[in-house]
């Protein structure tokens, strides 16, 4: 039996599945039916001074559909609580007294001032809260006004707010960062300086969900005028993978803890996001979509695929992938791997050849013999993948590498050997270029 | 005389039957008789649109017998430009409207579509295909003028799919246009012979309507080749005549002069179409229909939605040799019409001039041979419908000297006839197949090969005195 039991940051809770900060944790009504459903952990929407922030009363949120109408993307203009400061701590004191098993972590967004964020501290740590996150993410709005991802943008001010935050709070401190940056590693940084104890990643991505060719404004919009929000939801999990993995493989930042967050919608991105070493994740906009629900077949199947696995605990398999994240320049380019299409699996849509033809390499066929046929014409194939991933039925297109000392019929070279770029003679800087194994075959 | 299969027992109630009108309220007709599959709305054709995987040389289009580029028209509902999509359908296929109603696209389009292979779910190519149509109807817009007037004038014979794809072609090349049409509308078997669920909203009327507002074809309403005029006096009228006859004549079933009661299937499904008020349609409540094909599939279905208490159609060879899709079969099952199988009629039984039921010998198949079993069954019935193919009228041609191939009009690839200057295409061609898409593609080929012969004579020979 697996044991999903999670310590973040010292943060203990049940499984490793919270809600991230966003408007699924606004109030107790909701957070109350997010642990009935079985959520590990919540962090509160993020709390600001009083009088409470402004909403715009038309739309905060906008998406972008896949086929079926499915929300792949999805974007807001929402800013921090709306609520008074009172009442949200009132609530976060009887939730933590009624739930004492669950995480409550509290996250904020004051002003760059010392004492603004020593004043709030000191308030949040009378709820009995877990931890505080700090709100260095929100791109949108309250970056305007000198807070969110204007903090997160700029190194210095992370650590000085960090510091500020350990040295007021007995808390765990968590820093949430914003991918709007060229790179999450100063931030990251930055962090660890300041004397975080976690960072949680990532935040919405700055865009622009669509333009309204009719009006010809932005869309959403409201009274006609449109802005930028934050992005979220499955299509930005890809840039969030890539930011946990590298704070998990840089010397500097391996140590510490990360949240993994963005666009989680079922157990294998958890378990994707854990592979690279967060220790826990957040969900939002998939709980939005589909409703707290969703928790259980994130419980259920980690559990499973654990169990399968063999890993006992969560810390088994956390960062087990990361080491295997690098720079393309270390990259074996003798390797060798070719497309095979299984002829019984094809239904025969032509994806693949008309990718192939028109935009790659001319290495599947559409004809043999007369009839309607793709295969793969290894003499042009450059194993790209190209057509595995356009092919809409799974496993038909599988890339099947080259054993060592087969012939690879495109190059008429055998393969074998394991050369970098750093190591091969087309590079001009490579100190001591090496030969292909089988060279003068 | 029994019928064993079913215990013994005659099959239906034959005390009391007779024809009736108003089997059905008028409320439950407009339920029965609503469509057959509804149309689709906006959110419904995203989604089914999405399915499509936009395939490279896509089998669908290779099924199509006018060759509508699907992938792409249905990349354009997709992309929200119905009325575009309607435009690249209508480009090939200028009854694209109808074919989405009434194509077995089981057979054709989404039969070969590749998610079928995959999923056993093709991709809902004809309800995609109405939806597009049905845009560009609702929106008014009309995509095709005349050409520029060229002084030529081709004759065409029937205003049926064929004559209407063909001249709809024609006219758009700049040549002059007159149909002749037997019956006082047009569309052919779209309007007279198709069932009343695939064509609601006077679809037929309103797709002859837009082909014909194209411009430059005139109709001659109510003029019957062989009666009206003859092919020598059109060929002498016109520098080309497309002949898209149709099949004037149906089987009979060869038993003798049939008592009240047995009808044409085809007059049936005519009556039917053009009653104003179905209910008044009169229909037995036990009734046979006798027949494999779409013919017996539309009358027996539309029996059994006014009111008949029983209907069974009755084939004589195996089910699986029924020229009606397994697909129209079920849609008659599930409203409750029985289909029987192996059966020849041999005899048909009156009471009073009134029939009264029919006598048919089992059969089975030696090799693709009927074979009669010697046995007799009889199956009660007050309404018989017969349905068991259709021919060419003999007096349509007669005289004319036209060469035939199994009893219809001999046509070569450019659907040429054995007479220079003569086209011709749809039903009354041999080697059709008697689809309504198969004669639009028929009078679009035969349009070609007229554009093209007066072309080239356009070269040689002055135009026509008066023309």
């Amino acid at each position: 039996m697996t044991d999903l039991r999670t310590s973040f940051a010292g943060i203990r809770s049940p499984n490793p599945f919270w809600l991230a900060s966003a408007p699924p944790t606004d109030k107790a009504y909701n957070v109350v039916r997010a642990f009935k459903a079985g959520w590990g952990g919540v962090v509160w929407k993020t709390l600001g001074e009083d009088p409470p922030i402004v909403n715009v009363s038309g739309p905060r949120y906008g998406a972008i559909h896949g086929a079926d109408r499915r929300v792949i993307g999805f974007n807001n203009i929402e800013l921090i609580t709306d609520r008074p400061l009172d009442v949200n701590l009132r609530e976060i004191k009887e939730l933590k007294r009624d739930w004492p098993g669950r995480a409550i972590v509290v996250s904020l967004m004051v002003p760059c001032e010392e004492k603004n964020w020593a004043a709030i501290i000191k308030r949040v740590e009378e709820t009995d809260a877990d931890g505080i996150e700090l709100n260095f993410g929100c791109p949108h709005g309250m970056s305007e006004r000198g807070m969110g991802a204007a903090v997160g943008q700029v190194p210095g001010y992370i650590e000085m707010v960090t510091r500020w935050c350990k040295a007021h709070s007995r808390m765990p401190v968590i820093v949430k960062l914003t991918p709007n940056v060229a790179s999450i590693l100063p931030p990251a940084e930055a962090c660890l300086r300041g004397g975080a104890d976690a960072v949680s990643l990532i935040n919405t991505v700055n865009a622009l969900m669509g333009v309204d060719i009719d009006l010809m404004a932005p869309w959403p919009h409201l009274d006609g005028l449109g802005t930028h929000g934050g992005m979220c939801g499955s299509v930005v999990k890809p840039i969030a993978l890539n930011m946990v993995a590298a704070i998990a493989r840089h010397p500097a930042t391996s140590a510490l803890p990360v949240s993994g967050i963005g666009g989680i919608e079922k157990w294998r991105d958890a378990a994707e996001f854990m592979a690279l070493g967060a220790r826990n994740i957040q969900v939002c906009t998939a709980a939005m979509l589909y409703g707290f629900k969703i928790v259980e077949e994130m419980i259920a199947g980690l559990s499973e695929w654990m169990d399968q696995k063999g890993y006992a605990r969560v810390d088994d398999f956390v960062g087990k992938a990361a080491p295997r994240m690098t720079e393309w320049q270390h990259l074996n380019l003798d390797y060798v791997v070719k497309a095979r299409i299984d002829q019984d699996l094809c239904i025969k849509c032509g994806r693949c050849h008309i990718g192939c033809e028109d935009t790659s390499h001319q290495a599947i066929t559409s004809m043999k013999d007369g009839r309607r046929h793709f295969e793969v014409i290894e003499e042009e194939c450059v194993g790209c993948n190209l057509c595995a991933l356009v092919c809409p039925v799974e496993n038909c297109i599988t890339m099947v590498p080259l054993q060592e000392g087969e012939i690879d019929r495109r190059t008429g070279l055998k393969v074998g050997g394991h050369r970098t770029w750093l190591e091969h003679p087309n590079n001009p800087l490579a100190v001591d270029p090496k030969p292909a194994k089988y060279a003068g075959d | 005389m029994l019928d064993r299969s079913f215990g013994g027992a005659t099959l239906g109630n034959d005390a009391g039957g007779h024809l009736a009108a108003n089997r059905i309220s008028a409320e439950q007709c407009r339920e029965n008789f609503k469509d057959l599959q509804p149309p689709l709305d906006s959110n419904q054709a995203r989604v089914a649109a999405e399915r499509c995987l936009f395939c490279y040389d896509a089998p669908c289009v290779t099924a199509c017998p006018t060759s509508i580029d699907i992938p792409l028209f249905i990349r354009q509902i997709a992309g929200g430009q119905p009325v575009a999509a309607a435009r690249a359908i209508l480009d090939a296929n200028v009854m694209g409207a109808m074919c989405a109603r009434v194509c077995p696209t089981e057979n054709l389009c989404e039969g070969a579509c590749v998610r079928e292979t995959a999923e056993s779910q093709a991709v809902e190519i004809g309800r995609l295909q109405r939806f597009a149509t049905d845009a560009a109807f609702a929106s008014g817009r009309q995509f095709y003028r005349a050409g520029p007037p060229t002084g030529r004038h081709v004759a065409v014979v029937g205003a049926g799919p064929a004559g209407l794809a063909c001249a709809h072609a024609l006219a758009r090349a700049g040549h002059q246009v007159t149909i002749y049409e037997a019956r006082d509308k047009g569309g052919g078997l779209n309007e007279y012979g198709i069932a009343a669920y695939k064509t609601n909203d006077d679809i037929a009327q309103r797709e002859l309507a837009y082909i014909l507002d194209v411009g430059g074809i005139h109709m001659e309403y109510g003029k019957t080749l062989g009666r009206d005029f003859t092919l020598a006096s059109l060929q002498a009228g016109h520098d080309a005549v497309f002949l898209g006859l149709g099949l004037g004549d149906t089987n009979g079933l060869g038993l003798g002069e049939p008592p009240e009661g047995v009808v044409d299937a085809v007059d049936f499904i005519a009556t039917l179409r053009q009653a104003t008020d179905k209910t008044a349609v009169p229909v037995g409540n036990n009734v046979l229909v006798i027949g494999g094909g779409m013919t017996a599939i539309d009358a027996a279905t539309q029996a059994k939605l006014l009111g008949a208490e029983c209907v069974t159609i009755v084939y004589r060879r195996a089910k699986t040799a029924m020229p009606a899709s397994q697909y129209e079969q079920a849609v008659a099952q599930v409203r409750g019409v029985l289909i029987r199988e192996n059966l020849m009629p041999a005899a048909i039984e009156s009471r009073d001039g009134m029939v009264s039921g029919v006598t048919f010998e089992p059969t089975r198949s030696d090799g693709g041979r009927l074979i009669g079993t010697g046995e007799r069954v009889t199956l009660a019935a007050d309404h018989v419908l017969t349905a068991i193919g259709q021919v060419l009228r003999g007096t349509d041609l007669a005289g004319s000297g036209l060469a035939l191939e199994k009893g219809r009009i001999a046509v070569d690839a450019e659907r040429r006839t054995s007479l220079p200057g003569v086209w011709a295409g749809g039903d009354c061609v041999a080697g059709g197949s008697d689809l309504t898409v198969a004669a639009v593609e028929d009078g679009k080929k035969a349009a070609a090969s007229i554009i093209a012969a007066l072309a080239a004579m356009a070269a040689v020979a002055p135009l026509r005195a008066g023309a």
